[in-house]
């Protein structure tokens, strides 16, 4: 089979845990493994602009994956909608493999950010859409996902506090929360926010309805933060 | 030393006074062109800002977005220009300087002031002699080192000219008298001799040629350290000998190395003079710690004639 034909295949949402497989061994995966994996096929699925046809159309929706750990489940979905060959998937980890541990933006198709070191995604992410507004792209909306724990890096903090009265309102954040913060934020993370003067849902994180219609809310002159909630980490 | 809008309290005007005004013009001529930065010369960038809200941006004292923000910017396809002091500019966010703009593959012009010790009052935690060497730790970096705020300007439009490269730009309060015509590539002969190169980086060259008046010697002097001009230093050996002095005004040794590799195949010797590791603890003036770190012309003639071998000649310089 060649990558073409392998790539025009169509694959959907009950094809991911096949996918996973290819690169974890078995198509059994714990909650940690999948916790992006309902958001991830949502946004990819029904909500971002984005296609493996037009990689570098500079019309396209960004989605920024800040939280690069635990890759398998975007490796699954960049396969499943064409942008990484399926046949990559196996050798996930491998010196000669794309695939690694952590994303690598020069080396997989559609990812637009290589990651790995937590706090780095939302600045970026913050960056993307200055730097689309300032060349009046106004369509393209820019997505970053991070974990709750991630969010206690400092660096996040200083793209929240600036992107709110900023008023970026093509800005995006999703946050995946399977309560793995040691110490969690004061007054929960949608507060912390919606004090920085975003707009902010907190759904269930494995509802796609609910995930869709928390994704696609209009949110005027402001960014704006999914919190999807999924199972705890460690329970 | 220069405060917060960038005035240094001298009668000649400094190289980050021209920051603004060149940038500003590049912002007019160029819309790729931005500004990032954390408070710290906002001041100069007013008029920019009016003219171009979208491009100059000022994202508070938050240095970590600083870089962040520059590489979202750069990802979409624009030049940033970003600016504070080098401790907040490289230091403070190191790791966004490394895996935002490096590992991403993107670039961005970093443009420093106060470095190694242009504000003395300031004390340690306003400088950064080790910029240059920390930044020697990551691939891909050009280092444009001025001696003159005409040469600031020169390298300034180099470096956001440079398609998509990584360019730091290390303005100083720190200057010599006369301003040289500099190419942003290349090493430039400023007088030779026969008995040892003497690498003069940036506002080091004034101290440098007093120093060597006199002595038998040639003089190189570097505004681009990073490439370093192998090849330029290599030349001038093969008339002058492989005695080889470097003057750099930030961390004493910073460039050895690439000195060593530029002769590796050739019996040689190299002093690495500089800005000492050692933390001071002292306030005072610029002339004090250049003195202090052995830098003023009177140290360096010691140093550099210990090291070449006197040699002293009439009738040459």
């Amino acid at each position: 089979m060649t990558i073409t034909e392998e790539r025009g295949r169509a694959h959907g949402y009950t094809d991911l845990p096949r996918l996973m497989g290819l690169m974890t061994g078995d198509e059994k995966h714990g909650p940690a493994a999948t916790s992006t994996l309902d958001v991830l096929w949502v946004l990819y699925d029904r909500v971002l602009r984005v296609g493996p046809e037009r990689p570098d159309d500079p019309g396209r929706d960004r989605f920024l994956l800040s939280k690069g750990h635990g890759p398998m489940a975007y490796y699954a979905v960049l396969a499943a909608k064409g942008f990484v060959p399926v046949d990559w998937l196996p050798g996930f980890g491998s010196y000669d493999s794309p695939l690694g541990h952590h994303p690598d933006r020069v080396l997989v198709p559609g990812a637009e950010i290589g990651s790995g070191s937590l706090g780095h995604g939302l600045p970026i992410a913050v960056g993307t859409a200055l730097g689309l507004r300032a060349q009046g792209l106004d369509e393209p909306r820019v997505w970053v996902l991070v974990g709750d724990a991630e969010l206690d890096e400092g660096s996040n903090h200083e793209a929240i506090a600036f992107a709110g009265p900023a008023g970026l309102e093509r800005l995006h954040t999703v946050v995946i929360d399977n309560s793995s913060a040691s110490h969690a934020l004061p007054g929960g993370i949608a507060a912390r926010f919606e004090a920085a003067g975003w707009s902010a849902v907190t759904v269930d994180g494995r509802d796609h309805e609910a995930l869709y219609a928390a994704c696609t809310a209009p949110h005027p002159g402001r960014p704006h933060v999914v919190v999807a909630r999924v199972e705890p980490k460690s329970v | 030393m220069p405060d917060a809008s960038g005035k240094a309290p001298t009668s000649m005007d400094t190289m980050r006074d021209r920051l603004a005004p060149v940038v500003s013009r590049l912002l007019d001529e160029d819309p790729r062109v931005a500004v990032v930065l954390a408070e710290i010369g906002k001041d100069a960038f007013t008029e920019a800002y009016r003219r171009h809200p979208d491009r100059v941006v000022n994202v508070g004292i938050r240095e970590q977005l600083l870089v962040g923000a520059a590489a979202g910017m750069a990802l979409t396809g624009l030049r940033p220009v970003v600016h504070t002091f080098a401790s907040f500019l490289v230091e403070r966010p190191f790791e966004q300087v490394k895996l935002d703009l490096g590992h991403q593959d993107v670039g961005a012009v970093l443009v420093s002031a106060a470095a190694s010790f242009d504000w003395p009052a300031g004390g340690y935690t306003h400088m950064a002699p080790g910029d240059v060497a920390l930044l020697d730790t990551l691939d891909g970096w050009t280092v444009h080192v001025p001696g003159h705020p005409d040469e600031a300007e020169t390298l300034l439009r180099h470096a956001v000219a440079a398609g998509d490269d990584k360019v730091y730009v290390r303005l100083s309060v720190q200057a010599n008298r006369e301003a040289l015509a500099v190419d942003g590539a290349h090493f430039r002969t400023v007088r030779e001799g026969r008995r040892g190169v003497v690498v003069a980086v940036g506002p080091m060259l004034d101290a440098v040629l007093t120093a060597v008046a006199g002595l038998d010697v040639t003089v190189l002097y570097a505004t681009t350290v990073r490439p370093f001009d192998a090849a330029g230093l290599r030349r001038a050996t093969a008339a002058a000998g492989t005695d080889v002095v470097l003057v750099e005004p930030y961390l004493a040794g910073t460039s050895t190395g690439a000195a060593g590799d530029a002769l590796t195949d050739l019996p040689h010797r190299v002093l690495g003079l500089g800005v000492g590791r050692r933390e001071l603890r002292r306030y005072g003036r610029v002339e004090e710690h250049v003195a202090a770190h052995g830098l003023d012309a009177g140290s360096l003639r010691e140093r550099i004639d210990g090291f070449v071998g006197g040699g002293v000649v009439a009738g040459r310089a």
